[in-house]
């Protein structure tokens, strides 16, 4: 075994040292009636030239942006990754260390989660940020407990044009903690209603939950929101779960927010069937004892030399256990890599540009199948990057039709919400280039042919 | 390690100075010492009122996290200012420049549970 | 004796902000192919302040200066306990990288996406054999994120009964993520003692009808097996409670005792510890979590299943605790453990757990009667010293900061805390026996200092770019980022 440098000999010798005859001896300590009496049953090991051909068959067995025209969204973005970003995060001083437990041999991965903390607060215009969560949904989860612990209240009104898996996974954290959440819906044009959000404000709401842009891709009215919110002592928390629309909007901050969770896979993370991804988490100030996860400081070493290191660590569960702030440990420290070489990467012009572009195709694509018969555009609200489409006919039909064309059209929304048999949601990156919205419009125009 | 005749103390390692009615709590020198560098101490507000043997507020180091309970129940009618920009205080000065709140005694029955110097001194020496 | 630690030319590196120069450039788009439009101008800002402007050059020289000054398993002996940091083979991050895997949309339909979701299944069914568990989910994103969907499952089960009950046991040797995932399901926590190796008798003396479960970790972070563990879960059972497992340590185990077999109901597995995938400098992890069949009703969704159609994935299950977060999991690492299981094979899994144990006994002799061993039972893949016999008013973390100078990544310290100074050595199994000679040698010299020179260890590190930290004045002014 490869991996493994054991000789005989070294197997003697050490035995001889330790004192024991064989290596099952070592083992003594375990009970016979415990012992699994036979060799586990798993495939035979593979040689490295045989394993790489058995992934690749794998590989082949899925459709991606090399075999498909791919307009999926909702969580989840197809954007230009630069080489840069792999070859750097593969530096292996990086991704084989651990949690930078001992600062003086980790300065590189602390410098770089400073600079992401950093990153992250310019981007979402907040005060402080923490090293990263799991993905934006428990980040979003994360959020809305900080929320609850924050104001010591227990009701949580969540907009219904939130991501779906977002809500789902808030719902569970919340389970079995006595949180009442209750579902805001939204308007015509897409956006949260208001009139609905100021009736259920009251002195026991700790926390107001919505995305921006939402998961029609729909801008909602952050300010409005934060205004309403604040006014009955209620947190804004706010949801990104495409944060290149970050690079053209108004910040969540500027507008607001009290407490910004989000999903940074769009920074230079491949799309990798759903993870690993990046929750990024920012906050206010005054709120910043009670955040979950890891956070890196700034400071000076005993010859007065810049340095950092893990920081107000007693919020964390491997000190103050049952009353921690959270039970996360590991996070996302890799992927909070990709991005922060990314976001270097795309500096102040890059960002900008990127979410132009974004947002100027998708306006293109959207304008385009808004014009095909029977097709219309539900929601008028101003959108970023997605928008929903209403089809003629059920959206599956729609979608099914476009794979034999080898277009991946969008994701069908009946799975989320009741009543939109017929809608789906469309995605246009800066990846997707004009001839391909064309080709996109135009299987949509054949359809029902 | 300090152990100033007149204060009481608690078991949990607080100190109360009892003056006209008022007690003054900070943490003892020991507590200060077993914690290390004080980085935060979390108060209550004034007008809080406090129930004996329950918690009030937090201090921290670096390393670890303590509760700090109430020796006595009453109305919170003062707080350390100081307290949230010099943590260090609490080190430097467990005693005096170091205390944490002043509470307005709802009870005088309470202050027969707590410790002499004395007794504290022997509680202390016990648990080390 | 010629030490592994050097030093050597090592280059300083700014913030990236300090570095920015306006109107650099670090990226290149086509050019836009549609019509430029922008939002109304109430809602878009003018730029991101403080944004970098960088070349692509100023960002290479950046991150590859800071990745020098990092210590991964790829530089040398990491062995830091309960941490498992084995070496990660490379060809796993080859085919995590292959485009039909790392590109797949996770909203591609489902006969769209069988390779991926076939590899999820044939890793399910990997873990469920090493492990003797019926069911598996792989959503979990880390090890706590397991616990967390482990303690909802159980908690979703007593509910289920009628009594949700109040109370879950966890030994003090636990770690701290134990009771903060048990506290986030609602229980209330009761820790118990253990000495060394938790009693049966003692876990019977706290065990009533208000307790949900018992959590352990087996072997147990001081290293020892809990041999008891199978009359510990008949009493838990008997008074209707479900026992947890934290899988942290099963490096110990594959191929030799299953805990599925021991009467456990629920445990989580650590991608990133047993099954060999980076841990990225604190993450991402993957921590898929393990359960009995009474619980498979209450799993997270989607739950993927096998059928005649293919590989799908099911959403339709009413006992569910729902889901833990977006999507399917932390894919990308399924990947790579599995790649590992494939390349190991059973016997070498096996092999792998008998080298861990080999090697931790074996530091273990060379260390023991230097170093005060407070817990003499026969240890498995780690072993726990105290600083008790160090001399020179030299501590744990003294230790700790010499053994950085001589080249190691030093154990894991304070951990656990029913050892006063605890010094947690886990080798692994893909240490030679010449590392392992030269680490203890190291260890050794080190003691002889505390006593001769004690100096040494109160300065060091010393050959390190930059010395030990002032995490006090960090705390207490906090600076979370660059403001210029």
């Amino acid at each position: 075994m490869r991996y493994i440098p054991h000789t005989e000999e070294d197997i003697r010798q050490m035995l001889d040292a330790i004192g024991v005859e064989t290596v099952g001896d070592l083992f003594t300590g375990i009970p016979a009636d415990v012992r699994l009496q036979r060799p586990m049953n798993l495939p035979p090991a593979l040689a490295e030239g045989d394993l790489l051909r058995e992934f690749k068959q794998l590989a082949r067995q899925n459709a991606t942006v090399e075999s498909h025209l791919s307009f999926l969204g909702g969580g989840a973005y197809n954007h230009f990754i630069p080489a840069v970003v792999d070859q750097m995060i593969s530096r292996s001083e990086f991704y084989t260390a651990y949690t930078p437990y001992q600062p003086e041999i980790s300065q590189g991965t602390l410098q770089a989660i400073f600079e992401y903390q950093t990153l992250v607060c310019q981007l979402t215009g907040m005060d402080v940020a923490n090293a990263s969560m799991y993905d934006g949904a428990s980040a979003c989860a994360e959020a809305v407990l900080m929320a609850v612990r924050a104001s010591r209240r227990k009701k949580v009104l969540i907009s219904a044009a939130l991501h779906p898996e977002y809500r789902e996974t808030v719902e569970t954290y919340c389970r079995y903690l006595d949180i009442e959440l209750v579902t805001i819906p939204f308007a015509a044009d897409g956006r949260t209603d208001l009139s609905a959000l100021e009736r259920a404000l009251g002195k026991d709401v700790a926390a107001v939950v919505t995305g921006y842009p939402n998961f029609f891709g729909v801008i909602e009215d952050l300010a409005a929101q934060a205004g309403m919110a604040q006014g009955s002592g209620a947190r804004l928390v706010t949801a990104v779960a495409e944060p290149i629309a970050l690079g053209l909007l108004k910040s969540p901050g500027e507008l607001g927010a009290d407490i910004v969770a989000g999903e940074g896979q769009s920074f230079g993370i491949p799309v990798s069937f759903g993870g690993p991804y990046l929750g990024f988490f920012a906050a206010r100030q005054q709120d910043v004892r009670s955040m979950p996860g890891r956070l890196v400081g700034e400071t000076i070493d005993k010859e007065e030399r810049r340095g950092f290191v893990l920081t107000l660590s007693t919020r964390e569960q491997h000190i103050r256990r049952e009353k921690a702030t959270s039970n996360i440990c590991s996070n996302e420290g890799l992927c909070a890599l990709m991005a922060t070489v990314y976001l270097s990467l795309m500096g102040k012009a890059g960002i900008r540009e990127v979410a132009v572009q974004n947002h100027s195709k998708a306006d293109y694509a959207r304008r385009a199948i808004a014009a095909l018969k029977g097709y219309a555009i539900p929601f008028a609200a101003p959108v970023f990057n997605e928008f929903v489409v209403e089809a003629p006919e059920p959206a599956a039909a729609v979608l099914g039709r476009l794979e034999q064309q080898n277009i991946l059209g969008g994701i069908p929304l009946e799975r989320y919400f009741g009543g939109m048999a017929n809608r789906f949601l469309v995605c246009v990156t800066e990846q997707n280039s004009k001839a391909e919205i064309d080709a996109l419009v135009a299987a949509l125009a054949g359809g029902g042919q | 390690m300090e152990f100033p005749e007149e204060l009481k103390y608690t078991e949990e390692h607080e100190w109360v100075l009892i003056e006209d009615g008022v007690a003054t709590v900070g943490i003892t020198d020991f507590a200060q010492d077993a914690l290390g560098d004080v980085v935060f101490v979390e108060l209550p507000e004034v007008g809080t009122v406090l129930e004996a043997g329950k918690s009030f507020g937090v201090v921290e180091s670096v390393k670890a996290v303590s509760d700090v309970y109430a020796p006595v129940s009453g109305e919170v009618i003062e707080i350390n200012e100081e307290l949230p920009d010099t943590p260090e205080l609490v080190n430097t000065s467990p005693y005096e420049d170091g205390w944490m709140v002043k509470i307005k005694l709802a009870d005088n029955v309470e202050l027969d549970d707590l410790m002499d110097a004395d007794a504290y001194q022997e509680f202390v020496e016990d648990e080390e | 004796m010629t030490t592994l630690g050097t030093s050597g030319l090592i280059l300083n590196e700014k913030l990236m902000f300090e570095h920015s120069d306006p109107g650099r450039k670090g990226y290149s788009l086509p050019p836009l192919d549609v019509p430029a439009v922008t939002l109304p101008a109430p809602l878009v800002r003018n730029e991101v302040p403080g944004f970098p402007e960088l070349s692509e050059v100023d960002v290479v020289r950046h991150f590859t200066r800071l990745s020098t000054w990092n210590y991964g398993v790829d530089s040398g002996f990491y062995p830091l306990g309960s941490c498992t940091m084995k070496y990660n083979p490379k060809i796993n991050e080859t085919v995590a990288r292959l485009p039909g895997l790392a590109g797949v949309h996770p909203a591609t339909p489902e006969h769209l996406s069988q390779g991926a979701l076939k590899l999820m299944y044939e890793l399910q069914t990997a873990l469920a054999e090493i492990s003797g568990f019926s069911a598996i989910t792989l959503q979990p994103a880390a090890g706590a994120h397991g616990e967390l969907a482990g303690m909802l499952m159980i908690r979703a089960w007593h509910e289920a009964l009628g009594n949700p009950r109040a109370k879950v046991l966890i030994p003090d040797t636990a770690h701290g993520t134990n009771p903060a995932s048990a506290a986030l399901c609602g229980y209330e926590v009761v820790p118990i003692a253990s000495d060394g190796v938790l009693s049966a008798q003692t876990v019977a003396e706290h065990m009533d009808g208000e307790v949900a479960a018992l959590m352990v970790t087996n072997p147990n972070t001081l290293g020892l097996f809990e041999s008891e563990i199978r009359e510990i879960c008949d009493i838990v059972h008997a008074k209707g409670g479900l026992v947890y497992c934290d899988g942290a340590n099963l490096n110990a185990l594959m191929g030799i005792a299953r805990p599925g077999d021991m009467g456990i109901d629920v445990m989580h597995f650590n991608l990133h510890k047993t099954f060999a995938t980076p841990h990225g400098g604190g993450g991402p992890g993957s921590g898929p979590v393990g359960v009995t069949k009474a619980l498979t009703p209450f799993l997270p969704v989607p739950v993927l299943t096998s059928g005649e159609s293919g590989y799908r994935l099911d959403y339709d299950r009413p006992q569910s605790i729902g889901r833990l977060r977006s999507f399917f999991g932390n894919f990308g690492i399924m990947v790579r453990a599995y790649a590992y299981i494939r390349t190991m094979g059973a016997a070498g899994l096996k092999h792998a757990s008998e080298m861990a144990v080999l090697n931790a006994n074996y530091v273990r002799a060379r260390l023991e009667g230097t170093f005060h061993l407070p817990y003499p039972n026969r240890s498995l893949h780690e072993v726990v010293f105290s600083d008790r016999d160090l001399a020179g008013d030299c501590h744990t973390l003294d230790l700790a900061k010499r053994l950085i100078d001589y080249g190691y990544h030093p154990p894991t310290i304070y951990f656990p805390l029913v050892v006063k100074g605890a010094i947690m050595i886990e080798p692994t199994e893909t240490e030679s026996q010449e590392t392992l000679d030269e680490f203890c040698e190291a260890m050794l010299a080190i003691a002889v200092e505390a006593r001769d020179t004690p100096g040494l260890l109160h300065a060091a590190p010393v050959r390190t770019r930059i010395r030990r930290l002032d995490e006090t004045a960090a705390a207490r002014k906090p600076r979370l980022k660059w403001e210029g």
